[in-house]
């Protein structure tokens, strides 16, 4: 089994990277460019006996560990 | 007294805390490895600055799981004083052991630079010695040192009286400009509520000495030795009844 989790700035966080991402593609001529927000994606391989399993371990280690919850948001999927 | 200053793999600051506390004020102080289980005999903990861990996924977010840093937890837990510098900052609040979090400077820049500090309160164990009018003079070198918190948890702070310092302009006025990495409110430097663990981005190590261009960083050190010996009582302080005399 694979874990692929998606890891974001919340909303109320200012984001620099974004916006200096977002400049460059409207700079470069790329059109209707709105916000961006630069994350982290990691992708986990994981030897457990069932999805759910996965899916509680992989959670937890998201609050405790591979996200900052004062700052990110978190988001992932078991394959 | 006796410093234990924490040594994590990157970490690059010990040896200049180490120095400070030995040889400029006299004390003992000793590096301590973060796979240590125990703190020994220290009155105070150093948490210095670096790159823990290569700063891999969050700045401190590996460190804060040292086994050293349980040893910590239950030492301040005991209202054992504990210093964060720059990294050690971000180790505290990866820890939960400080509230709020910090991000990557507003500008995108590492910047190193001296910086003016304005301490707001000297109502604490690592600003006591501060003279209240006194801007301190300290470098900053950082790239994620924009301190972060939301709404309800600044007004806690502010409430709570827990921010020790802002950055200011040579004035001594917040103002954006003086501002190096984009931190709400311009904080440089807070305490949690029981006061006994603090954590400031700039570092008053590298600025303890005149040859080193500013000995203003001094006074945050001296602070926690005086906050120390008043707990062990070894100042001599005159008596109420012969002040009341």
């Amino acid at each position: 089994m694979k874990a692929k989790i998606i890891i974001t700035p919340k909303k109320a966080v200012v984001d620099p990277q974004g916006k200096t991402v977002q400049g460059a593609l409207a700079q470069m001529g790329y059109s209707g460019i709105g916000a961006v927000h630069v994350g982290k994606y990691l992708e986990i391989e994981l030897a457990v006996a069932d999805k759910e399993t996965a899916r509680k371990q992989i959670d937890e280690a998201c609050h405790r560990i591979l996200s900052n919850p004062v700052i990110e948001d978190y988001r992932f999927e078991i394959e | 007294m006796n410093f234990a200053v924490l040594q994590f793999p990157a970490s690059n600051c010990d040896q200049d805390a180490v120095h400070v506390l030995r040889n400029v004020l006299g004390h003992s102080a000793r590096l301590l490895w973060h796979k240590e289980h125990s703190l020994g005999d220290a009155d105070a903990v150093i948490i210095p600055g670096g790159f823990s861990f290569g700063d891999y996924l969050r700045t401190g977010a590996i460190a804060r799981f040292s086994p050293v840093m349980e040893a910590v937890q239950t030492f301040a837990g005991n209202g054992g004083l504990v210093l964060g510098i720059c990294n050690g900052f971000q180790i505290l609040c990866e820890a939960g052991m400080l509230p709020g979090a910090l991000i990557r400077n507003r500008s995108l820049q590492f910047r190193c630079e001296q910086i003016f500090l304005k301490t707001i309160t000297t109502d604490s164990p690592f600003s006591n010695q501060i003279p209240k009018d006194k801007l301190l003079r300290v470098p900053i070198a950082h790239g994620e040192g924009c301190y972060f918190a939301d709404e309800q948890t600044l007004r806690q702070l502010r409430d709570g009286n827990q921010i020790l310092w802002r950055y200011v302009n040579a004035q001594g006025e917040p103002t954006e400009s003086a501002n190096p990495n984009g931190s709400l409110d311009n904080i440089a430097g807070i305490c949690n509520q029981a006061r006994n663990v603090a954590g400031l981005m700039p570092h008053p190590e590298r600025a303890s000495e005149a040859i080193l261009g500013s000995a203003d960083g001094r006074l945050i050190f001296e602070s926690l030795v005086h906050a120390l010996q008043n707990r062990k009582g070894l100042l001599v302080e005159p008596e109420p009844a012969v002040l009341a005399a």
